[in-house]
């Protein structure tokens, strides 16, 4: 398979500009600037079928359609790196070892909904990748590809790499742009959607690294060469981050419908030390984990996985042996959420507190009987009666690892003990 | 004396506002740029923020109270923060942060008497496949050993 996200990684110097071009980079953006109107671009890409690598999986050219064309307003493209959902660590590979194809992507985006400013909205903790972002954006600058009149089109964009604070809900695009007004991270209600009402009420389209770095791809090879790899639905490549007890953790690039066992178990290498599966998270921290006989049949699209009864996320595969405590690694992803949770709708704020609470006393030896019924109750109140995804993020797991093994949970509950770990 | 930006940073200051559309917009920037001159972000450092960026100060305390980078009280030289997500977990974080808090002779969210180090748990770091691991002001220790660790508390100055 031909790679197309990770084509650069492994050259050294990779995120330079002068290998970034030597190996075709801004190619894509100068043939945008000086021969494609916008709604040549936007159509290209809904021809392609690529669709959001963010998690959501909503087609990118559509969500770029919705910017209303005669709005008087400013218009604003943000490229969402703030890579936060456990078991992802495929964008911050991206921004680390090829800075430059982000930025063109994100240049390339921008163009689509003619915004003259753009933002790289980095997660604070990642200083090296926000580095290495600044130093692209720079050399671009430089080079010509950013600022006044580019290429002699007319057309100015500024970018400006925006450094998170810490702060897993800033993921969410309407959390994130509150934190870009200057503002806690907290997520607004849709409708209005971001594309017509987005940052300081100006249209906007907020993007995923991942999403944005197949761009100069795209335009450099066609939007065929793109839609004729993967499934129906599902086009193209994508990023898997493995994690948890593998034996060769790492990212992966796979076109999509590529069998999950079989990328498990030949291209990850197995279950690390010889050991057995026990559950497999397929798309990170907030999505259904799944038992090994449910993987069986299951390809690595968005469809696939949506038809095991989990979704495909943002990619974070997380492995688990049989070694491994499912109330352990319930309350560890509950703890999780109840620590993030923005705080603003009582269902989440509450919910998640308790749901970790119980856990914990699960755990512990202090689980009571009518315990997993209650967190089932508990989740099942959160589900859909938030504003942001977030809540069913913290929702469905939480329901999934009790309903997947309720046996190992009555066990500690009657036990009053970890029947796992001791 | 009340705090204020030295002359240097205050140059700083006003380049990252000019390139935002609206003032508050630089809202992180500038907080980052206090933390770095202050050491911490108290009442009086965020009262400053308030007044430069025109904000009112209880907006600008909400936002400081929100993101975990942002501390509101001082910390030692260096922050040992070690992820306890689930992929780190899996791979024996809890481990590395009992190592931690021996060598060190500190509870978690305590600091050495000298100053020297903060230890706190994060959640995830973006670095789940080289589990387990931990961030040290900006940077990122991965794949860590009890050896390791040891090597590089030796290493920090």
């Amino acid at each position: 398979m031909e790679k197309i996200l990770l084509r650069n990684i492994d050259v050294s110097d990779s995120h330079t500009l002068t290998v970034y071009k030597s190996r075709g980079g801004y190619g894509s953006w100068r043939k945008i600037v000086e021969s494609m109107t916008p709604e040549q671009l936007i159509n290209e890409v809904k021809a392609s079928g690529l669709r959001g690598r963010g998690g959501a999986g909503f087609p990118t050219g559509m969500k770029w359609s919705f910017v209303p064309k005669d709005s008087p307003k400013p218009k604003y493209l943000v490229c969402n790196a703030d890579e936060s959902e456990p078991g992802t660590f495929k964008d911050r590979l991206l921004i680390e070892k090829d800075p430059h194809a982000t930025v063109e992507g994100t240049l390339i985006a921008a163009y689509a909904i003619q915004s003259q400013t753009a933002f790289i909205y980095i997660r604070g903790e990642l200083a090296f990748g926000a580095g290495r972002l600044e130093q692209a954006v720079d050399e671009a600058i430089q080079a010509g590809y950013i600022g006044k009149n580019i290429f002699g089109s007319g057309y100015d964009l500024d970018v400006i790499v925006h450094r998170g604070a810490g702060a897993y809900i800033c993921g969410e695009e309407t959390a994130l742009l509150s934190s870009l007004e200057g503002g806690r991270g907290w997520p607004k209600v849709k409708p209005p959607f971001p594309a017509t009402h987005g940052l300081f009420g100006c249209p906007t389209v907020v993007n995923n690294v991942e999403t944005l770095a197949a761009l100069p791809w795209i335009i450099e090879h066609g939007a065929a060469a793109y839609a004729a790899m993967g499934t129906e639905k599902s086009k193209g490549t994508k990023l898997f981050s493995v994690s948890g007890h593998i034996a060769k953790p790492g990212v992966y690039e796979v076109e999509m419908g590529y069998p999950f066992k079989r990328f498990l178990d030949e291209d990850c290498g197995g279950v690390a030390n010889g050991r057995k599966l026990k559950g497999v998270i397929p798309g990170g921290g907030s999505m259904p984990v799944l038992r090994p006989e449910e993987i069986e049949k299951v390809n690595l699209d968005y469809e696939s996985v949506q038809a095991a009864g989990s979704l495909l996320g943002s990619g974070g595969v997380i492995v688990m042996d049989d070694s491994t405590c499912m109330v352990g690694a319930a309350w560890n992803l509950a703890r999780f959420f109840a620590h993030e949770s923005c705080g603003q709708c009582s269902p989440c704020r509450e919910g998640c507190h308790w749901m970790e609470k119980i856990f914990r006393r699960i755990e512990h030896g202090a689980g009571e009987k009518g315990d997993l019924d209650l967190i089932l109750n508990v989740s099942g109140n959160i589900m859909g009666n938030t504003i942001c995804p977030f809540g069913d993020a913290a929702a469905m797991p939480a329901a999934a690892f009790i309903k997947k093994y309720r046996d190992e949970f009555e066990a500690h509950i009657a036990e009053k003990r970890c029947t796992i770990t001791g | 004396m009340a705090l204020e930006f030295s002359p240097e940073t205050l140059k700083k200051f006003e380049e990252t506002v000019n390139r935002y559309p609206k003032k508050e917009a630089a809202m992180l920037p500038v907080l980052y740029l206090a933390q770095r001159e202050f050491g911490h972000l108290g009442e009086e450092a965020i009262a400053y923020v308030a007044k430069i960026l025109e904000q009112p100060p209880a907006r600008v305390h909400g936002v400081v109270s929100f993101y975990t980078m942002l501390n509101m009280k001082p910390i030692g030289r260096h922050h040992i923060q070690v992820c306890r997500t689930l992929p780190c977990a899996l791979r024996g974080a809890e481990k590395i942060t009992g190592f931690l808090t021996q060598k060190l002779g500190i509870e978690l969210g305590q600091t050495t008497a000298d100053r020297k180090f903060t230890l706190s748990e994060v959640e995830c770091l973006a670095s789940c496949g080289t589990a387990p691991m931990m961030q040290i002001n900006d940077d990122y220790y991965e794949n860590l050993t009890e050896a390791k660790v040891t090597e590089i508390l030796e290493s920090l100055k």
